[in-house]
């Protein structure tokens, strides 16, 4: 099949306006004709699922989590973009545009990018009137922060809590639609498989995870909203039940996979403490704005550090290595995630890493400095010209626990250290994937009915994410994109009637699953699941991680052959099928993990250039930086299933034009 | 700061095969336990050494595992997410506890919040509280005014903040001695009462909240407080008295 984008034609300004004028609709009567099922109920999901039911359709949505409102949008912490100008200083839908182009290092789709931009403002407004509380100003205006790879303040906030207030507006229209019952929401539930009719997605596969009973459910459409695949690292920032098996599904019935290797690697979360870790933290990234970052420059120093002999506060400022400082003078402390990341990597591959365990992964981010400018700063505001070392060093603090006394405790609470004393320890951890399934500008899937939302889709974020820039893209996907381009799927569709689930389509797909199940539970394995997860998490993290090379991502791509052999043979699932059984999920999801895993590595080995998440050794500049290759690579890697091998993938490409904006080097020094 | 180690402990933890069975209190022994590792992952430990064993885990709710989902549910040593204050039970670590220390661990106990298994209940009452009228009712059409033509007062949009911070996963339920949804229920119906924009429903809203609160068999507020000491995001009991002040006036109307 050849890859259609189907990008409109005309002046990107125009493309979205003029391409809406002309989508077919469905009329208000036809509309309670029309089933459509939302798996998903994050920002994406839940903002869709309410739009599709306020415009009259019957929507079923199904999460796996207890209520929609856990999905894992609500841990999102720092903001959300929105090119409002509000602050005068010279921002417009072009420049929003522009700048998550160049963040994502050239590699996104340009008018999926711009309609975001366009959509932008419209979600702000959305949200206030849906009760969200943002950040005000004393006039009782919205305020506004910038984040990294701006130069604008564009970013709307509710302290850290961002996604959560956010997401409870969307799960707020969502519940207003199941009281009036037009959604019918089915919590605990988990989509297993895609059911196709004469090549259309009509329906879905499901298991109730209290019962353990599985289900059939028919629609006019199928929306896939599940979100990322991070976890396929075992440790990540991810919620831990957050899985790609819906994702997969698709792609095994006919989606392509695109991008699999773009994998956003946050560069400040608290280090592994060892062995039993089960999760990774993130800290905000704001923190750099007042944190210097730093590893001894004497490796005997980091030795004494790691042996418990020296404390960080004993290491004389001229022992200290500031090496984004050093590397990065323009930018400092405030280069992108994806530079801070390999930067901190670097700087523990060769030996200076500060953390005391098996790792010894860890960089300092150190706010003396700030405590010391802003204690001298507020002394001064307050009249006291000549403050004492100790009233610097308390108004400092102070200044500091108003700014982030929330992220500070949380530090405190988990790793029992006090940050205000002694620097904060962060190492980068998996946070983000750009790449998922491919979509066309109108989201739908290379499957006719099969529509991709948010994080689980790959159009708009290119090879790497600027920050306060995913919470935009589920909000505009589910609220004012697929609105309009799923109606115009669905104008076929007014005749169709009830689609039956007892056609031979819904009764083969339900035998797979069942079968899938069943041999989990007879298998006469030894190991726990997590036992294999782990394992899988240890080969991406040492060779589908922050760096990759052939030699790793070769040898990665056996290993996980043989790692899935392993598992399936091996894995040892306690329980039954009928009854809550988070093993067997687990085990479910492992499975889509472990080939996911494979494919990605084999998507970073045939991208053979450097680019945002994407860093291949072999592909750097004298000076150590990512060395782009616009000439061979300027395009989406999509991929096709093609049977149980995953090595058969097939490649396709879509090249990516850019019309509007002028390609060039990312440079941050 | 205290360097980690290894522990042993003892648990005590609350089997239900499913919400028909009657449930009752196993014991389990689990050795070299880091004090580093945090609660959760402390369970995670003892159910592979019970998947080692050929025995079947305990199961319990969790996801973020980052103190926001609202998802985790323990009722550990007599107290909703356990004995620390202002944190959830995935932000509780090991280091709370001491070598040869006895734990009991029970899930949420309200009628309202029936057993599913173990340790996990069922809140889908509060998802049917928040159907009631939890929302402003605008439609997402992306027709709304520009967001700043209505000025909100500061002290107004942050205290709509706090108690919009609510993450739904019911220690205050559990922790009542009533077995009270209001300081649930309470920072819902303050989140929009103090914005204009949900002004136009509060009347209808709170009526409708509170007739679902009480049909899902929550019980009514005695002021003991004890939700507000165990609220991991310490939402305050000035929303109850707000949502009181409401549900009286909108009766009066």
């Amino acid at each position: 099949m050849k890859l259609d984008s189907k990008i409109p034609e005309g002046h990107i300004s125009q493309k979205w306006t003029d391409y809406k004028d002309h989508l077919r609709l469905v009329a208000p009567n036809n509309r309670p004709k029309i089933d459509i099922i939302v798996v998903g109920t994050g920002l994406a999901g839940a903002s869709a699922a309410a739009s599709f039911a306020e415009m009259g359709y019957n929507v079923k949505a199904f999460c796996y989590q207890d209520s929609p409102r856990r999905a894992h949008s609500i841990a999102a912490q720092g903001g959300i973009n929105a090119a409002k100008n509000y602050q005068n200083d010279g921002d417009s839908t072009f420049r929003l545009f522009y700048d998550t182009i160049k963040g994502g290092d050239y590699r996104a789709r340009e008018a999926n990018v711009h309609r975001l931009a366009e959509v932008s403002g419209n979600i702000i407004d959305q949200c206030v009137a849906q009760g969200v509380p943002f950040a005000r100003d004393y006039g009782g205006m919205l305020d506004n922060r910038s984040f990294g790879g701006t130069q604008v303040q564009r970013t709307f906030y509710a302290a850290g809590q961002t996604g959560q207030q956010l997401l409870l507006g969307a799960y707020s229209s969502l519940s207003r639609q199941i009281g009036l019952g037009k959604i019918d929401m089915y919590n605990r539930h988990e989509m297993l498989e895609l059911v196709k009719v004469d090549g259309k997605a009509r329906g879905i596969i499901a298991r109730n995870l209290i019962t353990g009973e599985i289900e059939r459910h028919s629609a006019h459409a199928v929306i896939i909203a599940t979100g990322g695949y991070g976890n396929v690292y075992f440790l990540s920032t991810n919620a831990m039940g957050s899985n790609v098996t819906a994702g997969w599904k698709i792609h095994k019935q006919g989606a392509y996979f695109a991008n699999p290797c773009y994998v956003q690697i946050h560069p400040t979360c608290i280090p592994v403490h060892g062995t039993n870790q089960s999760k990774l933290t993130l800290m905000s990234e704001s923190l750099r704005n007042s944190g210097r970052i730093w590893v001894p420059k004497k490796i005997e120093d980091a030795q004494a550090i790691r042996a418990g002999k020296m404390k960080p506060t004993q290491i004389a400022e001229e022992d200290r290595d500031y090496y984004l400082e050093r590397k990065y003078p323009a930018f400092g402390n405030l280069v992108p995630r994806d530079v801070a990341s390999r930067a901190g990597k670097e700087v523990c591959d060769a030996g200076f890493g500060i953390e005391a365990n098996a790792t010894n992964e860890g960089v300092y981010l150190d706010f003396s400095t700030e405590i010391q400018s802003k204690g001298k700063q507020t002394a001064y505001a307050k009249g006291n010209h000549h403050p004492t070392a100790e009233e610097i060093d308390s108004l400092g603090k102070k200044w500091l626990e108003e700014k982030y006394g929330n992220l500070f405790t949380m530090y405190q609470k988990i790793t029992d250290e006090n940050p205000y004393e002694t620097p904060m320890k962060i190492y980068p951890a998996v946070h983000y994937t750009m790449g998922g399934v491919w979509v066309d500008y109108n989201l739908q899937s290379s499957i006719p009915g099969c529509f991709v939302a948010g994080e689980a889709n790959f159009s708009d974020h290119g090879a790497n994410r600027l920050g306060a820039s995913a919470l935009m893209q589920g909000l505009a996907d589910g609220y004012f994109v697929l609105p309009y381009t799923v109606s115009d799927y669905l104008a076929d569709d007014i005749r169709t009637g009830k689609i039956s689930t007892d056609l031979p389509e819904f009764v083969e797909a339900e035998k797979n699953v069942k079968e899938t199940i069943n041999k989990f539970l007879s298998n006469k394995g030894s190991k726990s699941v997590d036992h294999f997860h782990k394992l899988l998490g240890h080969i991406m993290w040492n060779k589908v991680g922050m760096g990759r090379n052939e030699k790793g991502l070769t040898e990665a791509i056996a290993e996980i052959a043989a790692l899935k052999e392993e598992f399936f043979k091996e894995v040892y699932v306690p329980g039954s099928s009928d009854e809550l059984n988070p093993e067997l999920e687990k085990a479910l999801r492992v499975a889509d993990f472990i080939e996911l895993g494979q494919l990605m590595a084999m998507d970073a080995l045939q991208r053979k250039e450097s680019c945002g998440g994407h860093f291949r050794e072999e592909y750097q500049d004298a000076e150590g930086e990512t060395l782009r290759d616009d000439e061979n690579f300027k395009f989406v890697g999509a991929w096709e299933y093609k049977g149980y091998d995953i090595t058969k993938e097939e490649l396709h490409k879509e090249e990516l034009n850019y019309e509007f904006i002028k390609i060039a080097a990312r440079n941050y020094k | 700061m205290s360097a980690a180690k290894n522990i042993n402990i003892s648990l005590q933890i609350w089997r239900q095969k499913d919400a028909k069975q009657k449930g009752k209190m196993e014991t389990y022994k689990l050795n070299d336990v880091s004090t580093a590792s945090s609660f959760l992952e402390m369970l995670d430990q003892l159910n592979e050494q019970l998947i080692n064993e050929k025995k079947e885990p305990v199961a319990f709710d969790h996801d973020c595992r980052e103190g926001i989902c609202g998802m985790c549910s323990l009722y550990i040593n007599g107290r909703a997410h356990g004995p620390d204050t202002g944190i959830t039970t995935c932000q509780l670590h090991m280091r709370m506890f001491n070598d040869g220390d006895t734990i009991v661990i029970e899930p949420w106990r309200s009628a309202a919040f029936p057993v599913i298994k173990d340790l996990i209940v069922d809140r889908t009452s509060f998802d049917r509280i928040q159907q009631a009228g939890g929302f402003v009712s605008v439609n997402t059409s992306g027709n709304t005014i520009d967001a700043n033509a209505t000025p909100i007062n500061k002290g107004d949009a942050d205290k709509a903040f706090e108690a919009a911070a609510c993450i739904g996963c019911g220690a205050c339920v559990a922790t009542c001695k009533n077995g009270s949804a209001m300081l649930f229920v309470g920072a819902k119906v303050s989140q929009y009462a103090l914005l204009p924009q949900g002004r136009v429903e509060a009347t209808d809203r709170v009526l409708n909240m509170v007739r679902q609160m009480d049909e899902e068999g929550f019980g009514n507020c005695t002021n003991t407080g004890a939700c507000e000491i165990e609220c991991p995001k310490g939402i305050s009991l000035e929303n109850i008295a707000r949502m009181n002040r409401e549900f009286l006036s909108a009766s009066l109307k």
